[in-house]
């Protein structure tokens, strides 16, 4: 053990800091560490020997070798620091992959636009603070026909168009429209009642590029005092507009339906349409007919009000460009998954 | 209703340069809708020629051609060869030159054939749009013409006339007749009107040809005829041919020219709405009796068929029986042919509900059915009568007899009374008084001023004027659509969507966030596949489209299977689908008696006896799995679907909508014995899950291993938590420990796990199972379950002993209820 001179102490100190900056690894850094700080280091031992010093060397050698020693722990913590980072890097880029190759745990899902389409209408009358209103889709005769108004000889009740339940005299059907959840709500409601129903109706067509015997329809049905036709136009111009853009109308014709008098066939004005904009049928409407009043009990000198009705597909046709019937209830995932959950 | 042009045009003044979308657009204003547009597709130059010579030159084909010099009024005559052989020289003939396009369409050019250049062709009628008219060539005389040669036949023969086709709603008889549209084009164009029933000089029958009614059973109260007007004509000349202008204005609208008799009654049905029947008056025995039919008389129809008939139908009879199924087809013995130089012209005001249920029964949906069906103008069948008889005089050399009969019955229109403001109360517009008195009078209704507003009569020709909403809708429709302004009505606040509707979307867009598409199926069935489903009985259509699927789905398994298979047909391997939708279940009786009538509020009790007569119509959530779950990339092997998609499909639900559900080992018809689940909420059971019968899903074209789920989704949300009581979330540390217990290999997991979350008790925060494993170390027939448990006070740190006594305590309970051990 020599003596603790300032050139001793700074040789062993030189010689620590020197082995620590050499030091490649963490592992390399350890043995350093063990080596020039460790009890049998030369600076732990000069400082072991400091307490056998007269007291009049002990301030100026501890100063001496506690300086020392300070810098070379300072040295192999910045040391360890920057061989941390190296070591860190060095993994990262180890563990690197093809991000257009990391096998994925995901599977693509996606509702019906269908779905979406009765979904999003229904928003925008709940919205405006109407309700949804539902009915079942096997039906009784009354609330599809003679509720509705259709006569018991009525052409639209011959087997042609609807489907009976068997027996005929079980005087139930398949819906084949949402009208009858007008009466289903009028008769559950208490008035005023502002409702729509989106739902799936029936009819015995074969299934072609334009017909499917199952489609789907929304209703909507506003009974209040005071209702007019102008309140019609209104209501079907703001669903026009939320669902067609800025800039869509309506377009009222004459028509005739048993259940609405007067009644209308309506136009919407599509601005966006592809192929530039342009007047497109959507659907049916018109004023309650009082004769639907009163099988629901309500006084038509009362209340009246509005009706109105759209095909679901036939909306998604148009809207979205789709040529054939087919793609809409095939179930081919390939057609859901172009929409994802919006439409 | 199809409308030619020229024939509209004799009623109301039309532009003379008039087109089609003209037409079109005034029509649509006043509510027909636009069908269709019909022409003879053809274009000059065709001209009328003569035939001037013909030599007949056998062909190799066994044909015989005429090859024929015709003039067509040029300098030269044309050398044409023609296949007919029904002409002579001298005849005057329609000559289609190279250049013209006859309907097809078909280009005529001047061409080699037979060794010849035709230069032309001679025309058929059917080659020029007139009719089926095929067995030669068509002879202008045989049209009573005998024109100049040279002139355009085009225009001779009324080709260049078009018709526009028109929707007619069913409110809105009146409107299939030419005389109905010309006043609605008038009414949407302000041109003046002619009403062609005016200019009819109608014949009063000077002496009586007996005719009784006898209508002993009307149908819903309402006697089967209130109008039979008859006219007799005298020394028909038969051989006089329908006149070209008549052919071609029958063509366009859609009806075959058959023969001139024939002809004109169909003529003025189209022009005045009234259907005509003409019988031969030599076949009739005695005077006529209007009667329904007795229980199994029977009746041959002129298109010959022999019908049984119904009580309800009703006939017109003469001594020797029925002559007429009365107002949708006459008989074959009593029809007019060509023979026939006597006839007697129907004309009756048949009522619709009778006709239209015979036209039904009989399936008879004639044009004269039609008309009934929707109401033909009661005042007009003496005057169409009269214009038939006039027609058979001035085309076909009759002479008017006197005998005929005039019996009307008919009820004159209701009045309705239309209180002031009503029509601007309903159609939100501020109509003046002129606009609404005008619309009404211009209709041809006739106004009296009440002190309350008006009393209204509608005009014979418009029984669906029934009330003031009907007068209203008459007022804007003449005054325009286009006057209603747009104004939002505000409802009142509304509750949004209620639970259940927020919760079967929500499920739905769960599963597709959870990777599975949406499909809507057809919920029409076989027999097997309601079977499948596991239900012994369904409800069956009484007219189904495909006979052999006549049953409404009981699951929605059936359609997700068919679905899988069209998707795979197209190629796809890989499916994850769900459907969401109705099914149909049988439970009891189901149906109602006879219902309540229109225009009546059928009563609380009334109402939940309909109510009750439907059969339970629950949702239902169900999904299918086939192929990869994850499919196979790199460094990554693919994860067959299955039961574990099913059941994961569960857990989603039941997380989803807050149901606490539990699995058992199931069975079910459609699934494998070793792989179904049965979920339960409580002790309701609410669907299964696992993984399709190998053997159904061969026979269904799918691969062997397909996951299948199908669940109440009414019962899920009922089922589920409605307003959560929040319970603190503890923030002191947790302590987690494994335990692994050694049971018998057929003791479910489930169960075992069930025992120990009960048995450690309160501290349990969460357990789960992470191991199954037999083999060495355990003994035969035995199994150890290693379950991760984490344990929690939410109150203070808990200590390990607190932690190991919970766990000390599962085990307990496990020892005593499945024999379990723990596992060194």
């Amino acid at each position: 053990m020599s003596e603790i001179t300032p050139e001793a102490v700074s040789t062993a100190t030189e010689a620590a800091l020197a082995v620590v900056a050499a030091a490649a690894t963490v592992s390399d850094l350890k043995v350093a560490r063990a080596e020039h700080t460790g009890e049998q280091s030369p600076l732990a031992q000069f400082n072991a020997a400091i307490k056998g010093l007269p007291n009049d060397q002990k301030a100026a050698a501890g100063k001496l070798v506690g300086e020392a020693r300070g810098r070379v722990t300072a040295a192999v913590a910045e040391r360890e620091a920057e061989l941390a980072v190296a070591e860190e890097q060095q993994r990262l880029a180890s563990e690197a992959v093809d991000v257009t190759a990391v096998p994925l745990r995901w599977r693509q899902g996606s509702r019906h636009p269908l779905s979406l389409l009765m979904e999003r209408m229904g928003d925008i009358f709940v919205a405006m603070g109407w309700e949804v209103a539902e009915g079942p889709e096997l039906e009784n005769e009354w609330f599809n026909f003679d509720a509705m108004n259709f006569d018991e000889d009525h052409p639209a009740r011959a087997m042609q168009d609807t489907f009976f339940v068997d027996p005929v005299d079980s005087h139930l059907l398949l819906r084949t429209h949402t009208s009858p959840v007008q009466m289903r709500s009028l008769l559950s409601r208490e008035l005023p009642v502002y409702v729509v129903a989106p739902g799936k109706v029936y009819r015995t067509d074969e299934l072609d590029a334009t017909h499917t015997p199952v489609f789907h329809q929304i209703e909507g049905l506003a009974i209040d005092k005071g209702l007019t036709m102008a309140h019609l136009r209104g209501t079907l111009e703001h669903l026009a507009t939320a669902m067609f853009g800025e800039g869509a109308q309506i377009r009222l014709r004459p028509n005739y339906f048993p259940f609405t008098e007067p009644s209308a066939e309506m136009d919407v004005w599509q601005p966006n349409a592809k192929g530039g904009a342009r007047w497109v049928e959507w659907g049916g409407c018109g004023m309650v007919n009082r004769n639907v009043l009163r099988a629901a009990g309500v006084d038509p000198d009362v209340y009246q009000g509005f009706a109105f009705g759209m095909g679901i597909e036939r909306t998604l046709q148009f809207r979205n460009d789709m040529n054939d019937m087919r793609d809409m209830v095939e179930g081919d995932i390939r057609f859901s998954q172009q929409f994802g959950v919006s439409v | 209703m199809r409308i030619p042009a020229s024939w509209l045009g004799e009623f109301v003044d039309l532009p003379d340069d008039v087109t089609v979308e003209h037409l079109h657009e005034a029509l649509v204003r006043v509510g027909f809708e636009e069908e269709d547009v019909h022409r003879f597709e053809l274009t000059g130059p065709v001209v009328v020629g003569q035939v001037l010579s013909f030599e007949p030159e056998p062909q190799s084909n066994g044909k015989t051609i005429n090859w024929c010099q015709v003039d067509v009024g040029e300098s030269e005559p044309r050398g044409i060869v023609c296949g007919a052989h029904n002409f002579a020289v001298g005849d005057k003939v329609v000559v289609s030159l190279p250049g013209a396009v006859l309907p097809g369409p078909f280009p005529i050019a001047a061409r080699k054939t037979y060794g010849h250049t035709s230069d032309g062709m001679i025309a058929s009628a059917r080659e020029l749009g007139l009719g089926e008219e095929h067995d030669g060539i068509l002879l202008l005389s045989s049209l009573g013409l005998d024109p100049v040669v040279g002139v355009d036949a085009i225009e001779l023969l009324g080709l260049n006339d078009f018709a526009v086709e028109i929707n007619v709603t069913p409110d809105r008889g009146y409107a299939f007749s030419i005389r109905g549209v010309a006043r609605e084009y008038s009414h949407s164009t302000g041109a003046a009107f002619r009403d062609p029933a005016l200019a009819v000089p109608v014949i009063e029958p000077a002496e009586t040809f007996p005719v009784v009614i006898a209508d002993d059973a009307p149908i819903r109260g309402k006697k089967g005829v209130s109008v039979f007007e008859a006219r007799v004509v005298r020394n028909v000349d038969p051989a006089r041919p329908t006149p070209p202008w008549m052919v071609a204005r029958l063509t366009l609208a859609g009806i075959r020219s058959i023969s001139l008799p024939v002809d004109i009654t169909n003529y003025v049905m189209l022009e005045l709405g009234q259907p005509i029947h003409g019988y031969d008056l030599d076949t009739l025995t005695g005077g006529i009796t209007v009667r329904r039919a007795t229980a199994s008389e029977t009746f041959e129809t002129l298109d010959g068929k022999l019908r049984t008939l119904s009580p309800e139908d009703l006939l017109v009879t003469d001594d020797s029986g029925p002559i007429g199924l009365a107002g949708v087809m006459g008989g074959a013995k009593t029809e007019m042919s060509s023979t026939t130089t006597n006839v007697l012209i129907e004309a009756g005001n048949w009522e619709a509900v009778t006709i239209s249920r015979t036209a039904r029964r009989h399936k008879l949906p004639s044009e004269a059915a039609k008309r009934y069906e929707r109401g033909v103008d009661p005042a007009i069948a003496g005057i169409a009568a009269s214009r038939v008889a006039q027609l058979f005089v001035e085309l076909a050399g009759a002479t008017i007899d006197p005998l005929g009969s005039s019996w009307n019955e008919a009820a004159a229109p209701e009045t309705i009374d239309l209180p002031e403001g009503f029509v601007d109360g309903l159609i939100g517009v501020p109509y003046s008084a002129d606009e609404v008195t005008d619309a009404l009078t211009m209709i041809g209704a006739t106004l009296e001023s009440t002190d309350t507003g008006y009393r209204v009569t509608p005009p014979s020709w418009r029984p669906d004027l029934t009330d003031a909403p009907t007068l209203a809708e008459e007022v804007a429709r003449i005054v325009g659509y286009d006057r209603i302004p747009s104004e939002l009505p505000v409802a009142p606040p509304g509750r949004g969507y209620t639970r259940e509707q927020q919760l079967r979307r929500a499920a739905a867009q769960s599963l597709a966030f959870a990777g599975l598409t949406e499909v809507l199926s057809y919920p029409f069935v076989d027999e097997a596949a309601f079977g499948l489903a596991g239900a012994t009985q369904a409800i069956r259509l009484a007219n189904p489209l495909d006979p052999a699927a006549p049953f409404m789905r009981t699951a929605l398994l059936p359609g997700l299977i068919e679905t899988a298979h069209r998707n795979l047909s197209r190629g796809l391997t890989d499916l994850a689908l769900f459907e969401i939708g109705h099914v149909f279940l049988v439970d009891g009786e189901y149906g109602s008696g006879p219902v309540p009538a229109s225009g009546a509020y059928p009563g609380a009790d009334g109402v939940a006896a309909l109510d009750a007569s439907i059969p339970p119509q629950p949702w239902h959530v169900a999904a299918l799995f086939v192929g990869d779950a994850v499919e196979r990339q790199p460094g990554s092997p693919a994860v067959a679907a299955g039961i574990a998609d099913a059941l994961a499909v569960v857990h989603q639900l039941a997380a989803t909508l807050a149901v606490g559900i539990r699995i058992e080992a199931g069975s079910h018809a459609a699934l494998h014995p070793g792989r179904t689940a049965e979920v339960f909420a409580g002790d309701r059971s609410l669907g299964h899950a696992g993984e399709l019968l190998p053997a159904l899903a061969e026979q269904s074209n799918l691969p062997r291993v397909v996951g299948y789920v199908e669940l109440d989704l009414d019962a899920l949300i009922e089922l589920g938590a409605r307003e959560v009581l929040t319970a603190p979330i503890a923030g002191f540390p947790a302590a987690t420990q494994d335990l692994s217990l050694i049971v018998g290999t057929g003791i479910p997991a489930g169960a075992v796990l069930s025992t120990v979350i009960e048995g450690a008790g309160e501290l349990l925060e969460h357990a789960t199972l992470v191991d199954d494993y037999r083999g060495p170390g355990v003994p035969d027939g035995s199994k150890s379950l290693t379950f991760a448990l984490r344990f929690r006070a939410p109150d203070r740190t808990l200590t390990a002993a607190e932690a190991s006594a919970a766990k000390a305590a599962a085990v307990a309970l496990a020892a005593t209820r499945h024999a379990a051990a723990t596992r060194e």
